[in-house]
């Protein structure tokens, strides 16, 4: 057993877990946020992507003691109180989810890609990065359209607050 | 959000919860106490079990118990059942094979359960579940269809002779052969249908709890129709009674059908808690789903096609040989007879039809409904018929679908169906000009010059939702009802929930729901709000699969609004001292027509609560139930049409354009609709170009990870093009055919016919994998 300590979702937490834990297990069974979900053994799904130090991790891939001392963000921690995040509001917007499972994953890890090439991404970069993320539901139309959406919209908050 | 009605682009109500990962599914419950279970299962597609030693299991830490077959068996639990009785043509029933929840010393797939071990932790069960040592006597295997009924082959069941559950047959077979007898034309195909993996991403998960105290069981568990499993689980597997047992299935990451059945593990887990008398958990890892959720498809096919001088269909003979799996699952015999061979006569005048099919035991998970069951299996196998002929004939494909098409309803078909209504034509020209289909060849001379081969196909499909008359399932074997149940409580301050059968795991009838009701009474659709998925809350329902709740779910609240409204309005009348006949509800107002006499509709509700001035005799309240049993099946229909290049060097095949123009009756909420042909569109694609379930000769599935299951990806798709076309289903009260099939039903025939067009070799299988068009381009190079 270990005691593992990090920052999630900017509040310091711990917790005991075994060694073999997954951060994802320990997000989900210690700190009962179960937005994160599992889809697969292989890390191959992307239901699970969280923030780590700034970039989506697939959290099923790394051991909890891994992410020792971190800042981890969940898709629990993105929105502003009650204000969603951009990336939140286009999914709702362009109808990007239906069943959600996948939906935490895909949030998280096009908020990456958003932070990465802001308002230029485009779609076919999308497409290629959404490479590890696999959602059964939407044919993926609608959440390329609203990764795109909020890329643009973020990226025009950005040059907005340059300009400021 | 304001008042909604039918037809308007509403955002989702459910939404919010999803994008701020506040979903509740079943692995997100957890109840004090509970513990962990593991499944221990077979590594043999075929052995006998001579021992079974969990001692060193039983010693490991935190571990509570072992369960294995024998304890089941001795428990009363009853084995898993197959939910629609399908007879050869010889009358004689079909040959179920017993199915117990935990094998009863043999296994006859790789994955089938055998023990559960509960612990203190999931990796304790998982541990102790690897440390079970189980004595195997192998025996010998097989996993395709056509190889179980040929001599000498292994036998699965005693009950089964050559491994045969029924013979089955539909049409005409003498009308059919002198169709055959002096045509101008035979097209014949062997057809494959592959098999493929539902591969809903929340894997199945089963919570177990049986409370001693209070002598009651809940389950919590991924299922499209929770009060289906209560029943089979108390009338035919005796793990609770009815009342004493509750079905809660909350949020549900997509079903696709996987979610249907009944399975083992919801059964073994909720006995046994009983038997530990701690709650007990269960999660399916992705390999546990693929090798233990119900397969879908698998038909091996061949098709012959008559035709007359102008070029008509004169007659269709079809032989099928439909792998089943080790065991019948719950609709398994349905989906490869009723909701397959009853749609061969697709969009087309075909006056003789004749179908056989064999439903045939393999040593290979279970197969089942998947988003299509038997639709898409038919109109795969017409649509490469339609398009086979008319190359052979030398006229273009649109040509010879317009000779054929259906042009008059209600039309009867030679295999059971009577399609109410559509305009097929209408679809497939609307698909033409959203193709560009007359600029397609300057397109291909252009790919040509860049060294790729441009192909066009297409696919116009017909489909059978909306499941179904229960008097007519019943007369075809149906065990059960088909029709579905709604209630509607009004609150005394107007606001309403609506009580469905129906469940949604993706489909958004939170959402949907409400919009039908907002636009009855003109109230805000924030207003409503729709309880599903939990049987102490909902009385009873038949569930979400094969795009029925809004054909019958949806119909089942219109019968109950048309009680809350009839009650209204008598109390309207009364209270605003009108003739109950020139009352009407709308924008939030109880009015009398005519005048500026009316009410707020929260009034009329809190009257119909206080009860101080109803009419004379009137109960009190404002809440209504109906049951709706839907007079036919619904019919939608479209066409679809693929554009694709292929790379001659590599085999690579990439969809350039990909349009959908779909009849599906009226639309609730174009955006949602949208949405599903999306996601059936990408599963039906996948199936095309992708997916495979493949097992090799010793029954063990090679393909049980999404690193060997090619899963569709973003990358893999384009943008598809999408439009809905009108004309409104006759036999339900809004007008709706459902829409949550057809993407899955209509693409993999216009893949095909695209890739084929463009290689110039009509020898082709799914998934047309690059190396599969590799060696179809080399063989007629
Ligand atoms: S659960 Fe992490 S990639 Fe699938
Ligand atoms: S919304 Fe269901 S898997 Fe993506």
């Amino acid at each position: 057993m270990s005691t593992v300590s990090m920052t999630v979702n900017g509040r310091k937490v711990s917790g005991e877990c075994e060694d073999r834990t997954l951060l994802v297990h320990f997000l989900r069974d210690n700190l009962h946020l179960t937005g994160t979900h599992v889809g697969c053994d292989t890390s191959q799904c992307g239901a699970c992507v969280v923030h780590l130090d700034g970039k989506s991790v697939k959290s099923c891939t790394m051991l909890a003691v891994q992410a020792s001392g971190s800042e981890v963000t969940t898709i629990e921690g993105i929105a502003k109180g009650q204000d969603l995040h951009a990336v939140q509001t286009a999914f709702k917007e362009h109808h990007g989810l239906q069943c959600g499972y996948c939906t935490p994953g895909m949030i998280m890890t096009i908020t990456d890609m958003i932070n990465r090439h802001g308002s230029d991404l485009d779609e076919e970069t999308v497409r290629e990065e959404l490479d590890g993320n696999i959602c059964r539901c939407t044919g993926y139309h609608n959440i390329v359209k609203a990764a795109l959406d909020a890329a643009s919209k973020m990226g025009a908050g950005q040059q907005q607050v340059a300009a400021e | 959000m304001g008042v909604e009605g039918i037809g308007a682009k509403v955002l989702r109500k459910e939404d919010r919860r999803f994008i701020t990962g506040m979903g509740r599914y079943t692995d997100d419950m957890s109840v004090p106490g509970m513990k962990y279970a593991a499944f221990v299962r077979s590594p043999h597609a075929h052995a006998k079990i001579t021992s079974i030693d969990a001692s060193a299991a039983r010693d490991m830490p935190g571990v509570i118990d072992f369960l294995d077959g024998q304890q089941l068996k001795a428990d009363g639990i009853g084995n898993i059942i197959c939910g629609w009785q399908v007879n050869s043509k010889d009358g004689s029933p079909m040959k179920m094979g017993a199915y117990p929840a935990l094998a009863d010393g043999v296994v006859r797939y790789v994955g089938q359960p055998i023990g559960i071990v509960v612990a203190d932790t999931r990796n304790q069960a998982r541990d102790a579940a690897d440390a079970v040592m189980i004595e195997y006597e192998e025996l010998p295997v097989v996993v395709k269809g056509p190889d179980a009924l040929k001599d000498g082959a292994p036998q699965l069941h005693p009950e089964a002779e050559n491994n045969l559950c029924f013979d089955w047959e539909i049409g005409d077979e003498g009308a059919t052969a002198k169709a055959f007898e002096n045509p101008a034309k035979v097209i014949r195909l062997d057809i494959l249908n592959n098999r493929l993996s539902p591969n809903p991403i929340e894997p199945r998960a089963a919570l177990g709890h049986y409370n001693p105290a209070e002598d009651h069981y809940t389950c919590y568990t991924t299922s499209q129709n929770p009060h289906v499993a209560r029943l089979v689980m108390s009338a035919f597997y005796n793990v609770a009674p009815e009342h004493k047992l509750r079905v809660i299935a909350p949020d549900v990451g997509g079903g696709f059908g996987a979610k249907i059945y009944i399975y083992p593990e919801e059964i073994v887990c909720l006995w046994a808690s009983r038997r530990t008398l701690v709650p007990v958990k269960w999660t399916s890892d992705r390999t546990e789903a693929f090798l233990t959720d119900a397969h879908g498809r698998d038909h091996v096919s061949k098709v012959e096609m008559a035709l007359d001088e102008n070029h008509r269909i004169t007659g269709l003979r079809v032989e099928t040989i439909a792998n089943l799996g080790a065991y019948m699952s719950l609709f398994s015999s349905a989906t490869p007879t009723y909701l397959y061979a009853t749609l061969l006569s697709g969009q087309y005048n075909i006056p003789a039809i004749y179908a056989n099919v064999k439903a045939v035991y393999t040593n290979t998970a279970p197969v089942d409904a998947y988003r299509g069951a038997g639709r898409p299996e038919a109109t795969y196998l017409i649509e490469r018929t339609m398009e086979t002929a008319a190359r052979e004939l030398g006229i273009s494909p649109a040509e010879f679908r317009r000779i054929n098409f259906i042009r008059s309803f209600p039309h009867q078909t030679p295999v059971i169906m009577n399609y109410d209504t559509g305009d097929f034509e209408a679809c497939m020209e609307a698909g033409m000009r959203m193709a560009d289909v007359a600029g397609f060849e300057e397109r291909r001379t252009e790919a040509k010059s860049r060294g790729k081969l441009r192909g066009l196909g297409m696919s116009c499909y017909i489909e059978a939702c909306g499941i179904a008359p229960s008097k007519a399932v019943g007369s075809l074997g149906a065990g059960v009802g088909l029709w579905e149940s709604a209630e509607i409580r009004v609150n005394p301050v107007g606001t309403i929930e609506v009580l469905t059968g129906s469940h949604s795991h993706g489909q958004g009838h939170e959402t949907t729901f409400a919009q039908v009701v907002s636009q009855r009474f003109g109230v805000p659709v924030e207003n409503v709000q729709i309880v599903h998925g939990d049987t102490d809350k909902v009385q009873f329902g038949m569930g979400t699969y094969g795009s029925r709740s809004g054909a019958v779910g949806c119909s089942a609240i219109v019968k109950a609004l048309d009680k809350v409204e009839a009650k209204a309005k008598k109390i309207g009348a009364h209270l605003l001292e009108a003739d109950e006949g020139d009352i009407v509800i709308e924008n939030g107002e109880v009015k009398v027509a005519g005048t500026d006499k009316k009410l707020a509709w929260h009034e009329v509700c809190l009257g119909a609560y206080t009860g101080h001035n109803l009419p004379d005799g009137m109960e009190p309240g404002l809440k209504e139930g109906a049951f709706y049993d839907p007079q036919n099946f619904t019919f939608p229909a479209g066409c679809y049409i693929c554009e694709v290049e292929v790379d001659p060097d590599t085999g690579v095949t990439k969809i350039v354009q990909f349009i959908a123009a779909d009849d599906f009756g009226n639309v609730i909420n174009p955006m949602i609709v949208e949405g599903q042909v999306h996601g059936g569109l990408a599963q039906g694609i996948g199936q095309a170009l992708l997916e495979g379930v493949n097992y090799d000769e010793s029954g063990q599935l090679v393909t049980a990870s999404y690193m060997d299951y090619a899963m569709p990806r973003a990358w893999d798709l384009p943008m598809f093009k999408v439009e809905t076309l009108v004309t409104p289903c006759t036999t339900n009260p809004l007008g709706l055919k459902g829409c949550g099939e057809a993407g899955a039903i209509g693409a993999p025939p216009a893949v095909i016919n695209a890739i084929t067009d463009a290689i110039g070799n009509n020898d082709l299988t799914m998934p047309a994998t690059p190396e599969k068009v590799w060696n179809a381009i080399n063989a007629v190079a």
